[in-house]
């Protein structure tokens, strides 16, 4: 990496990559030793325990840890250096929504009152945990407006599933379940993963030239076998669905439900109703539009709203509230589709989600203003840069591709891997997929002018590049811990654990 | 507001750049039929958060006030103060699923130790990122277990799996045209019947799933489930509700089994009233392709350093859509993190330790509550650390009168529906309790009621 190199990525924010910083760290296996310990327990203040029988009892744990407590914190603060944050910097990943997580939610989580209760703890010791439930339903009611909100599902793909199967529970009790789901081509993966495994076939609807669901394309498509369709809103090109009225009356007259992947329901939060719009069924992904943290990869939580009509179809137990105030949990819901997981769904996530609705209350729609607003600020920094498809009018992200860029070879994989050494997160790449090359940018509301202008300031600059020295985005990432990562070879030679060689 | 970072003039400014005259204007293409500002209480200051939540916490018993014996599938285990001070660190808590490897190799390399750490609890090959908890692990277990043996429709659990597990396994099967057969637990051991289960499976049969201890509390030999299973060519699944007992039991795959699945809460994460947990799944390397979910692999960087990713994603919705081996997107990232700094601190000897002492209270309470007059233990199979009591009337009742006095005694088995006694309650102790507590239970059970 030449020294001009090096100062343009430390001017522009790199990513906190101070040398000397060691690139890699052992696996913990690697650092165990004989005889180390990182516990302790109090001693055994009962006779050992005899009731298993010699023939079920293991030995020992092969090639398990033996470390300090010591050893462990060194190695999970080394191991969370090679990762990048939202804390750190912009985290434009499209539809995934990285927004600021509030510490206020992590405090609330971990009161023993949620962290340290059991769901099976009797219901009169137990008021607290389902009133926090209770409001919490009461608020996505009022913020979609829908008739009832299941918790349960456990992320948005399962909220997709119990949607999906509360529309099959309506539909089979009119007589017909009917067979198809149809999807449009911009959705996300899990629609149609969802739909197949709640038994439907799906049928694909191809996106009109403004990237939106066409009418025609609709009205031959929804036939009376179709059961629902699966719509976006707004879809992951970030546009809104603005015949949704029409679209809803449509699907309704052939008999069929309109489903919301809410994914993005963080740019209209607050702003406009779902249940205005002829949804029937809508899951949220309280980890996108309430915040709850991301975690590397979860947890998620995908709670669901329907219409009054399906409500007799939600997984149970559901949370009630009895006439003198006490909440009890409702199993006795015979035309429930059952349950989707243990216990009441991700609890913890509830807590989050509470507090940070709370701290927004009746001005929660600031947040979708906030997205909005960035999303087009990003937009008009880049236009004309990069390749926009879709030019129709942005919510909370904009999907640019790499077509002018791969007129020098580089594509979106490449532009991604050069952000990192401007100090960002990479945008969504490669979806949707009707975007050849896509770059899918979400800000959120959480990012403020200096940081969106070094963002675009990076991606102008990346642009230059691409036309005056590809090689160094052909190269990159230059800054980062390790170097770019052979994906394919990690494929072809499968190695997805670390085995404890022989004994020296 | 407090999250929003963008001053009035910035604003100002920024519409300019637009060329919007409002921020209102950004939301034109939205119909004013469905415009509506929500009927929400004013946004409330962070002391009155506080004020809100800690009421709320307030008015629940919990393993920190109580005298604790909950399980049912969710434990209260020891958890050390640096796995959840770490999980606080941002550069964990703030990130998301690794599609980036060059910026995410914090959480790729835990996640690889933590499939380590999987395959060596349950003596298998391969082991994937983590699922939601238990009940959809076994779903995903039983589905690629189909994947696994092509051209059948059964799959035979044993009643003696968690029933919220069994029920979600026929929500999840409710349309795609698979039949569930469910084998009794024997009514003196409170095993699996055996018999049973041998004639249940069939040559339609994908797989036999039981689960060890089982939701009774009682040890089953895996070996038993991998045989009828081998006998007729399908797969065998262990479960595994309880996942402290791996440290101390036969492990699966010493007993046979195809696929081990479950949930590992014990393995780190606090109870949080029952989520977020951490479901896992292991097999066998020959099914490795079918595993579901996130799967990270080692390889190497441009200058040959170690490194790691996400792989054979073309198994994965995002890829392959409808065809995908499951929908599964984002699972239990933060959970999975939990747990390997868990395991890896505990190790080889803390993990015994935990299960050992574990078993040991559990035994001491069980013999304590079979000498009360009016008690009894209705399974005479051997247990880890939780077992089934049958008491002289209603548990309901009894267990709500318990609690007032701060003791959470049990698990009643009514509250899972079915025709279980309505006498019966399960109760678990763990190195969480000390002699002193379980003595307070016995007492008061010997008290006329």
């Amino acid at each position: 990496m030449s020294v001009e190199l090096e100062e343009k990525a430390a001017k522009a924010g790199s990513a906190g990559q101070l040398r000397p910083e060691p690139r890699t760290e052992p696996l913990i296996f690697e650092r165990s030793g004989e005889g180390k310990v990182g516990y302790s327990l109090p001693p055994l203040d009962v006779p050992e325990g005899a009731g298993i029988p010699g023939g079920l009892v293991r030995w020992e744990i092969e090639g398990e840890t033996e470390v300090s407590e010591v050893e462990i914190a060194r190695h999970f603060t080394r191991l969370s250096k090679l990762n990048f944050s939202i804390d750190q910097a912009l985290y434009p990943l499209g539809s995934c929504t990285m927004k600021h997580n509030p510490r206020t939610n992590e405090e609330a989580a971990r009161l023993p009152g949620f962290a340290a209760s059991h769901p099976f703890a009797p219901e009169e010791v137990s008021q607290g945990t389902l009133e926090l439930a209770w409001r919490l339903e009461r608020f996505l009611i009022e913020l979609t407006g829908l008739s009832r909100v299941t918790l349960q599902p456990s992320a948005g793909a399962q909220g997709e599933l119990a949607g999906i199967l509360m529309v099959r529970a309506a539909l089979a009790k009119e007589g017909n379940p009917r067979k198809i789901v149809l999807i449009p081509d911009s959705a996300h993966g899990t629609n149609p993963a969802s739909a197949h495994f709640a038994g439907y076939k799906v049928r694909e609807l191809k996106s009109n030239a403004r990237g939106t669901l066409d009418l025609h394309v609709l009205e031959e498509a929804m036939t009376e076998d179709v059961a629902a369709l699966m719509l976006t809103v707004p879809n992951t090109l970030g546009i809104f669905e603005s015949q949704i009225l029409e679209i809803a009356r449509v699907v309704h007259a052939r008999g069929g439900y309109l489903y919301c992947d809410g994914a993005n329901f963080n740019s209209f939060v607050g702003m406009a109703k779902p249940g205005l719009m002829g949804i029937d069924v809508m899951h949220m992904n309280l980890h996108k539009t309430f915040s709850t943290p991301h975690g590397g990869g979860g947890p998620g939580s995908g709670p669901v709203a329907v219409a009054e009509k399906l409500a007799p179809f939600l997984p149970r137990p559901t949370v009630e509230r009895r006439a003198d105030g006490t909440y009890t949990l409702d199993y006795d819901r015979p035309e429930s589709i059952g349950r989707l997981r243990t216990f009441l769904g991700n609890y913890g996530m509830f807590v989050r989600a509470l507090s940070y609705i709370s701290a927004y209350g009746n001005r929660i729609g600031e947040v979708a203003r906030g997205a909005v607003l960035n999303a087009n600020y990003i937009r008009a920094g880049l236009t004309g840069v990069y390749h926009l498809k879709y030019d129709a009018p942005s919510m909370h992200e904009v999907v640019f591709s790499d077509k002018k860029q791969a007129e020098h070879g580089i594509q979106a994989m490449d532009m991604a891997k050069r952000l990192m050494d401007y100090g960002f997160h990479p945008p969504t790449i490669s979806f949707p997929l009707i975007v050849h090359g896509a770059l899918m940018i979400e800000p959120t509301e959480t990012e403020g002018k200096p940081g969106l202008d070094a963002f675009v300031a990076a991606m102008r600059a990346i642009a230059r590049e691409a036309q005056e020295s590809p090689e160094v985005i052909r190269n990159a990432p230059h800054t980062t811990p390790v170097r770019r990562v052979d994906e394919v070879a990690a494929a072809r030679n499968l190695v997805l654990r670390w085995r404890p060689g022989p004994r020296t | 507001m407090k999250f929003l970072p963008v001053s009035e003039a910035d604003r100002a400014e920024m519409l300019r750049t637009i060329g919007a005259p409002s921020v209102e204007a950004l939301f034109s293409s939205i119909p004013k039929e469905v415009r509506q500002a929500p009927d929400l209480p004013a946004p409330l200051s962070e002391i009155e958060i506080r004020r809100l939540m800690g009421g709320l916490s307030s008015r629940n018993a919990t393993a920190r006030d109580s005298a604790f014996f909950l399980g049912a599938g969710l434990y209260n285990h020891y958890v050390s103060a640096i796995a959840d001070q770490m999980l606080l660190r941002a550069e964990w808590l703030t990130s998301y699923t690794p599609y980036q490897p060059e910026v995410s190799q914090g959480t790729l390399q835990s996640i690889f130790e933590f499939q380590t750490h999987i395959c060596l609890l349950t003596s298998l090959d391969v082991a994937n990122a983590s699922l939601y908890e238990g009940a959809s692990a076994l779903v995903e277990a039983l589905l690629m277990a189909e994947r696994a043996v092509r051209g059948r429709r059964r799959a035979v659990l044993s009643h003696g799996i968690h029933p919220e597990y069994r029920e979600t396994v026929r929500t999840y099967f409710a349309n795609l045209g698979f039949e569930v057969v469910e084998v009794p637990v024997h009514a003196e051991t409170g095993r699996t019947d055996a018999a049973a289960l041998e004639s249940a499976v069939d040559e339609a049969t994908f797989a036999v799933a039981v689960q060890s201890p089982n939701f009774y509390g009682v040890i089953e030999d895996w070996k038993a489930g991998s045989a009828a299973a081998r006998a007729r060519g399908a797969l065998s699944v262990a479960v595994i509700a309880e996942a402290a007992s791996l440290a101390l039991l036969s492990p699966p795959g010493e007993g046979g089994a195809d696929i081990a699945c479950g949930e590992g809460q014990s393995l780190g994460v606090p109870m949080n009233n029952g989520g977020p947990l951490v479901g896992f799944l292991s097999c066998r390397a020959e099914h490795q392709r079918q595993l579901p979910g996130r799967l990270v692999g080692q390889t190497h960087d441009g200058e040959g350093r170690r490194a790691f990713c996400l792989t054979l994603s073309t198994r994965e919705q995002h890829i392959r859509r409808e065809k995908a081996t499951s929908n599964i997107c984002t699972n239990q990232g933060l959970m999975a993190l939990a747990a390997n700094i868990h395991m890896s601190l505990l190790g080889k000897k803390g993990l015994r330790e935990v299960a050992a002492q574990s078993h040991a209270k559990s035994e001491y309470l069980k013999a304590g509550i079979s000498k009360v007059s009016g008690y009894r233990i209705p399974y005479s199979g051997p247990t880890f650390n939780e077992f089934t009591v049958e008491g002289p009337g209603p548990a309901g009742p009894l267990l709500a009168a318990l609690a007032q006095r701060r003791i959470l005694a049990g698990v009643p088995l009514s509250r899972f529906g079915g025709e279980s006694d309505p006498r019966r309650f399960l109760v678990a102790a763990t190195e969480m309790n000390t002699r002193d507590e379980m003595d307070r239970l016995i007492a008061a059970l010997r008290e006329p009621r």
